[in-house]
């Protein structure tokens, strides 16, 4: 639609033509509610780092004579205090690192396994392709989240595990995208003209197949991010995720969802700020994969 | 039609072949007994509870007496819930999860197919931004977070109905838990739906049929809505296996004493052989349940069968 409106100018102007990733910067650039949501993210991820280290109240500090007060401006108590005293706006964001680190760490390790799984899988090809997408498959038809619950169950829930254990189970959909990417990319024509050129394996993969199939794979990640984040949260609501005196937005909820009567301000802060963040991350996804795969929508 | 239905039935034996022998050795091969206990055992009593439960066995030996065992629904006793057996428990919480799970996927495939059906039908105009902007929501926000503020609301707040428990199993005690575990499947449906409906309303057999001067809701009913159901019904297998995992918190969230809250018990109290239960159970259920997708979408798309 509006791509065509863009390069025309371009190929008559003299100029060198944009390449992939400056059309696609441009196009996300066009996107309000991405941008909105990156700054979002980025202002919460600004809060998450620095208000644990500036705010008047530490994190697991007890105020005896504020026990589930609600939220004040008076003594920095913007979101109120938990039932134990513990000042709830520096624990909300203490807990986002938790959240956005879990995110972070898991869709990497999702990340690492699936792109390496899906491109062997499409490069072997044949009986070696055959078996390994129909442990995919296999595995597909397993509900996840208990997946991971067992995997808690047997090795504890220490936090370097929790993001191993989703790591390990949630990179199934990023190998399915990265094989499909690496076969319809070894039967391109240019890939035929880079070989008959002469070019070696190492520079064809970097020049050809690596930046053809990255596209999916980031718009892949973005949209996993959030769903790692509400897998940490569901495992710490039920108990099996991050344990005291850590917390994560989870957490937050589980605890504000036991106190309700008392205490709403201790969940509605929380699960707000939760809230915005899958937004943001939604609306990031949606940004990025207009801007990457404009022949998507 | 038949031969279809072999086929996938033939994927999926194997299927539950592996899970079963993969519950199995991870369950023995785990770190950490069912009886190591805070409190160590008088080294008499464990040798005995290990004989009484078999795991003085070889390694074979068990797995032969676990699948006798699996074929006349035994799966073994829970460590969590002392007397009671993993199959009692699942007795016990399986009406229910069902009760509330089955009325979810209901209430989600109806809602959602009508609301995104409409939406599709006034493309761009509010009943359409209405309805997407409520599916935007529902699919961003989990649903652990949706319900306790509904409780707030409603139980809290308004009190309309009961803040949690199952009490005597009538409506009021469910109608919250159906609402927050149909609520992201009722988006992704609505969403789903409103696309593929969008899309056939576009096809070239819809204008051929509305030129021959087809009455609209004919061109709808007869024609269109078939085609559009496909991409729905590819989403029930998906859609079933997250109302499943979602009962688990939403039975945790609303203290309903179904399987999804002994799971959570057992999980906590490293109860293997109550986890390995249910989740085994569950990913029979969910293979089934889909090989059931599978057929209902092969009877409505012939080209699925050929393939």
């Amino acid at each position: 639609m509006t791509l065509e409106a863009e390069i025309q100018p371009q190929a008559t102007s003299g100029k060198p033509p944009l390449g992939l990733w400056a059309l696609a910067f441009r196009r996300f650039r066009a996107n309000r509610a991405a941008i909105g949501g990156v700054v979002m993210l980025g202002l919460i991820t600004v809060a998450a780092i620095f208000i644990p280290m500036f705010w008047p109240h530490e994190v697991g500090a007890v105020s005896f004579g504020a026990l589930a007060q609600p939220p004040s401006f008076a003594d920095f108590h913007w979101f109120g205090t938990d039932a134990n005293g513990r000042d709830l706006f520096v624990r909300v964001f203490f807990g986002a690192r938790v959240s956005l680190a879990i995110g972070l760490v898991a869709t990497l390790v999702s990340l690492l396994i699936g792109v390496i799984y899906g491109a062997t899988a499409g490069y072997a090809g044949g009986l070696v392709d055959t078996v390994m997408m129909r442990v995919v498959d296999v595995m597909y038809a397993l509900p996840l989240l208990f997946l991971i619950i067992v995997l808690v169950t047997i090795f504890g829930s220490n936090i370097f595990l929790i993001f191993a254990a989703i790591g390990c189970v949630e990179w199934l959909t990023m190998a399915r995208i990265v094989r499909g990417q690496t076969l319809s990319i070894k039967q391109r024509e240019y890939m035929e003209s880079a070989r008959a050129i002469g070019l070696s394996h190492g520079k064809i993969l970097r020049r050809y197949v690596i930046p053809n199939a990255v596209g999916p794979v980031i718009v892949y990640s973005t949209i996993l991010i959030p769903i790692n984040i509400i897998i940490e949260s569901a495992l710490s609501f039920l108990g099996l995720g991050v344990q005291e005196p850590l917390t994560s937005w989870g957490l937050l909820v589980s605890q504000g969802a036991a106190q309700i009567d008392a205490a709403p301000w201790m969940l509605i802060f929380p699960g707000l700020l939760l809230a915005v963040t899958m937004f943001c991350f939604n609306f990031i996804g949606d940004g990025l994969r207009d801007a990457l795969d404009p022949k998507g929508r | 039609m038949l031969g279809f239905i072999l086929k996938r039935l033939a994927a999926a034996i194997p299927t539950i072949a592996v899970i079963v022998t993969l519950s199995f050795f991870l369950m023995r091969l785990a770190p950490g007994g069912p009886f190591d206990a805070e409190v160590d055992l008088d080294p008499v009593v464990k040798a005995n509870l290990e004989q009484a439960y078999g795991f003085d066995l070889p390694l074979g030996a068990q797995y032969v007496r676990f699948l006798g065992n699996l074929a006349k629904g035994d799966l073994g006793p829970s460590t969590t819930y002392p007397d009671r057996s993993v199959s009692e428990l699942i007795g016990d919480g399986l009406p229910v999860t069902l009760k509330v799970g089955l009325t979810a996927l209901a209430v989600a495939a109806v809602v959602g197919v009508i609301a995104g059906a409409a939406a599709a039908r006034r493309q761009n105009r509010w009943p359409d931004f209405a309805v997407m902007t409520a599916a935007s929501a529902g699919i961003a926000i989990p649903n652990f977070v949706i319900a306790p503020f509904l409780t707030l609301v409603l139980g809290v707040y308004l009190h309309l109905l009961p803040v949690a428990g199952w009490g005597d199993g009538t409506w009021r005690y469910w109608l919250l838990p159906v609402f927050a575990l149909a609520f992201p499947q009722v988006a992704a449906i609505a969403r789903i739906m409103r696309g593929s409906l969008i899309e056939t309303l576009g096809a070239d057999f819809v204008r051929t049929a509305r030129a021959k001067g087809v009455k609209e809701h004919r061109v709808i009913w007869r024609h269109a809505l078939q085609p559009a159901f496909v991409p729905v019904m590819s989403y029930l297998g998906p859609a079933i296996a997250q109302v499943m995992t979602g009962s688990v918190i939403i039975e945790q969230l609303f203290g309903l004493p179904g399987v999804g809250r002994y799971f959570v018990q057992g999980a906590i109290n490293r109860d293997y052989q109550l986890v390995m239960g249910v989740v085994m159970l569950y990913s029979v259920a969910l293979i089934l349940l889909n090989l059931l997708v599978d057929i209902a979408y092969g009877w409505l798309d012939p080209r699925v069968r050929a393939k």
